[in-house]
């Protein structure tokens, strides 16, 4: 993790409105901090990959030609980016708040059971029409719910919600796995799963392609939250909240509403990412289907500062590199795993940049 | 360790003084904690150093202790001028320290506490440990049980346990920081026969305290530090000289106000307290505000504020002034009492609802919970204002708006900073208060509460700050001024409260006789009037 957990304030550098830069212009100045670490990554992975016998070039334009350039892998990976950019949009309402929803993935994964659940026996007797939104409204009032236990402790008990949401998720992924494997596993297969939403009957494809409109919705819905977040007096109350929950009770902001308000947003877009991937995607849960992406989507959030349109940007990349990634790890006879090695690079360059422009920003101060 | 021989110095007292420092200045963002300070340390003597909340005592330990760094002037330990650069480095110098907050393992033993200094690579010698306890302790006169876990010991004990680990490697000096802070009064009772020992020991301690009563009883010497800066030392020969009471009314001068060298006679003609006869704006009675462990309970507060009247609180620090000033504002639950403003009841009114009403309240906390730090300028002008239309519409910020409305108070109220857009935490301490000020008097006022609102300005921001209180005053606005400096009450109030233990123990008009009465009430001596 970049920011240390103990300051429990995520929210280092959220600023008003625009900021103000010296020299350089600042979206440049964020630009390049935050391409610097995905370089060095690359150079430093290339290394490994040398040390190993193989050859990194080719191993990255694997990744490329793969996750990018052929039209089968590019569906893939604009797929792929769907459910990371809503959950991206969960953490920002959660981060720039001032609060650590780490509980993401247990929301994700519990209302992805639900919405499978729930839309493949309404479908019996309902159009699909009406089943895939409410499907989509079902998967964000799930995650909102299992958000609203951290959320009460965290507003009236200022009990830490980084312990509580983590909890809070592992719970949630054990209760998916009940729920798959009792009231709603489907009798006509012998692995465990929920009952399947046919093809026809997710959501509607684009102009023929494999690429389903969860991501025209992942990419609209984090505008959105960027645009609240930044513009409105709402997203103003909420960074107050974050940036100094003194302030904000100085000035009759109720941290303690707000509070809930923010996890409720926060879990509900990760619920919504949960029902557009199986409304788009899989149509089923599996009972051992647990994609684990909010642990990857966080720091991703960090790389983009919490800013909406750049999440979009760095899922992309990240999407293209595990779905380049797989077909590059098999090539180079390399475990699948060898992606996880350049994002962990990628993160430890990240926080080395950050400390650095830390203590420029400490020095230039001083 | 050895005293280097003593060098000819033109201190009083026979002995050297073992620590020195010399013209130490530090600064933080927006606050001069201590400005220019020189003070001695003498082996064999304790010394009180006396001062409110944010007098600077905190960050004068701090660079004694070794964790913080003077920006200007210079320590000496026994005449060498030495950087106490770490903690670590305190110590081998011989400076022990007890921090204010406990710094040892409560679920541990005494005697496995007492073992934690020792480095990694070296096996725990609990008999040796044992031997040096039994040492310490004999030095102390106190007994502590050895194997009892820590956190089953009374906080004196614990106490005394921390005092024990300071002088563990034969330190020479022991600096106590707020040490009776928590302690009953037995304990303090204890604590006192536990410096005397020392001191006959021939350590030099420094007793951090601001307990007036305390630092008299305890000290050998008295300093007094006030707003950063050291405002008087009582030697060991005047404190004889004077006699208990009479010293303290000497440091009640030096810490609260008598600017003036000649003292109260000085200004015998000043008469500060006007007729007003305007309309009771605000009015409090037998006000009661929840509170807090550890806070003090502010009740039984009662009190009117004029049009156009300066009404001045003053008080010790921590006597329930900001107690009150946040249960005024609506930060703090009423939980007894009405108060009003012009004649409608208020207290169940929220921070917001009092604020439109025109009730506004400048924090003492100007970036704590003032303003956010990170946000522009602009915005934090309007942070109690966030959605109100024209700077919003429909939940909309406009930007053009918001900077206008900037670019008016800024000019308005000289608050000097790049631009709207410049973080407010980048702007100097006057202008962060500047800008918060132009935040709470903008939009009609009817009645202000100020909670120390000149709190470490400079002379020029003092005057601009005092300056705009009384401006507001005279258009109208019925005003409270909180502040523990006596001698800004003095200037500016036309009535004067005081605060003791969360109570109003009188009010007195703001006439030549005053300043005694108000100086003997805050240290409760006078009559409630």
């Amino acid at each position: 993790m970049t920011a240390d957990a103990g300051t429990n304030d995520p929210t280092p550098t959220a600023a008003g409105l625009s900021g103000q830069g010296t020299g350089m212009p600042e979206w440049l100045v964020r630009i390049v901090l935050a391409l610097v670490p995905i370089l060095l990554a690359l150079i430093v992975g290339a290394v490994i990959l040398l040390l190993l016998g193989r050859d990194p070039i080719s191993f990255y334009v694997n990744i490329v030609r793969r996750g990018l350039i052929s039209w089968i892998g590019l569906q893939e990976t604009i797929t792929r980016c769907a459910p990371l950019i809503l959950l991206g949009a969960s953490l920002i309402v959660a981060f720039r708040a001032g609060l650590w929803n780490l509980g993401i993935d247990g929301q994700f994964l519990l209302a992805a059971v639900i919405t499978a659940a729930l839309s493949a026996s309404m479908i019996q007797s309902v159009p699909a029409w009406i089943v895939l939104p409410v499907g989509m409204v079902a998967g964000f009032l799930v995650g909102a719910v299992w958000s609203l236990i951290p959320a009460l402790l965290k507003a009236y008990q200022g009990v830490n919600e980084i312990v509580t949401t983590l909890m809070m998720s592992f719970l949630g992924v054990s209760l998916a796995n009940v729920l798959i494997k009792i009231p709603f596993n489907d009798p006509n297969t012998t692995v465990p799963q929920t009952l399947t939403l046919a093809t026809d009957d997710r959501l509607p494809r684009l102009f023929g392609t494999t690429i389903n409109i969860g991501v025209v919705i992942a990419v609209v819905v984090i505008l959105v939250v960027h645009w609240v977040m930044t513009r409105t007096a709402f997203g103003l109350r909420l960074q107050t909240v974050g940036a100094n929950p003194k302030a904000a009770l100085h000035a009759g902001l109720s941290v303690p509403l707000l509070t809930v308000v923010t996890f409720g947003l926060s879990a509900g877009l990760a619920g919504l990412a949960g029902s557009v991937e199986i409304l788009g995607v899989w149509g089923n849960v599996r009972a051992d289907w647990n994609p684990g992406y909010g642990l990857a989507i966080i720091p991703l959030v960090f790389l983009a500062r919490f800013n909406g349109i750049a999440v979009i940007g760095f899922t992309f990349f990240f999407a293209m590199l595990s779905i380049g990634g797989e077909t590059a790890s098999r090539r180079a006879d390399l475990p699948n795993y060898f992606v996880l090695v350049l994002v962990a690079l990628i993160l430890i360059f990240m926080a080395l940049t950050e400390w650095l422009s830390h203590r420029r920003a400490l020095a230039r101060r001083a | 360790m050895t005293n280097s021989l003593p060098a000819a110095t033109a201190e009083t007292g026979a002995n050297a003084p073992i620590v020195v420092v010399d013209g130490v200045t530090k600064r933080f963002p927006g606050v001069v904690a201590n400005d220019d300070v020189s003070l001695s340390i003498y082996p064999g003597e304790v010394q009180a150093l006396l001062g409110e909340n944010g007098a600077g005592k905190s960050t004068l330990i701090a660079m004694l202790s070794g964790m913080l760094q003077p920006d200007a002037g210079a320590i000496r330990v026994r005449d060498q001028a030495t950087a106490i650069s770490s903690p670590r480095r305190a110590l081998e110098l011989g400076i022990g320290t007890v921090y204010q907050h406990p710094t040892l393992v409560p679920t541990l033993t005494v005697l496995e506490n007492l073992m934690l200094g020792a480095p990694w690579h070296q096996r725990m010698n609990r008999a040796a440990t044992r031997r040096r306890l039994g040492e310490i302790s004999e030095m102390l006169g106190i007994s502590l049980p050895e194997d009892a876990t820590l956190g089953d010991l009374s906080l004196g004990q614990q106490q005394q346990v921390e005092i024990v680990k300071a002088l563990w490697r034969g330190e020479q000096v022991l600096i106590l920081d707020e040490a009776t802070a928590m302690l009953t009064p037995k304990g303090v009772e204890d604590l006192g026969q536990v410096m005397g020992r020392l001191r006959d020991a021939g350590i030099a301690i420094l007793f951090i305290t601001h307990k007036l009563n305390e630092a008299v009883r305890f000290g050998d010497r008295v300093t007094v530090l006030k707003l950063g800066r050291k405002v008087g030392e009582l030697t060991p020969d005047q404190l004889a000289a004077l006699g208990e009471d009479q010293a303290i009314t000497r440091i009640v001068d030096l810490m609260f106000g008598t600017a003036s060298p000649e003292g109260a006679g000085g200004d015998a003609d000043r008469n500060n307290s006007r007729l007003i006869d305007g309309p009771v704006v605000l009015s409090a009675d037998e006000l009661v505000a929840a509170a807090g462990p550890g806070e003090p309970a502010v009740s039984g507060v009662a009190f009117q504020v004029r049009a156009g009247e300066v009404f001045g609180i003053a008080g010790v620090d921590g006597n329930g002034q900001k107690q009150l000033a946040e249960a005024l504002a609506g930060q703090r639950r009423i939980v007894g009492g009405s108060l009003s403003l012009k004649s409608e009841p208020i207290s169940g009114l929220s921070v917001v609802q009092r604020q439109r009403a025109g009730l506004r309240y400048v924090t003492d906390d100007r970036l704590g919970e003032g303003t956010v730090g990170t946000f522009q300028v602009g915005l934090n002008l309007l942070l109690k204002r966030i959605g109100d239309e024209p700077f919003w519409r429909n939940g909309t910020i406009r930007k053009r708006e918001v900077e206008r409305h900037a670019r008016t108070l800024i000019d308005r109220h000289d608050v000097r900073t790049p631009g709207p857009q410049t973080p407010i935490g980048r702007l100097s301490g006057g202008n962060i208060q500047k800008a918060l000020l132009a935040r709470e008097l903008d939009n009609a006022p009817i009645a202000v509460i100020y909670n120390k609102p000149t709190y470490g300005l400079d002379a020029n921001n003092i005057q601009f700050a005092r300056r705009a209180i009384r401006e507001q005053a005279d258009q109208g606005v019925a005003t409270v001024l909180i502040s523990t400096d006596l001698d800004e009450i003095l200037e500016l109030s036309d009535r004067i409260g005081v605060m003791l233990q969360g109570r109003m123990v009188g009010i007195v008009d703001n006439d030549r006789d005053a300043q005694r009465r108000v100086g003997e009430l805050m240290i409760g001596v006078g009559a409630a009037a």
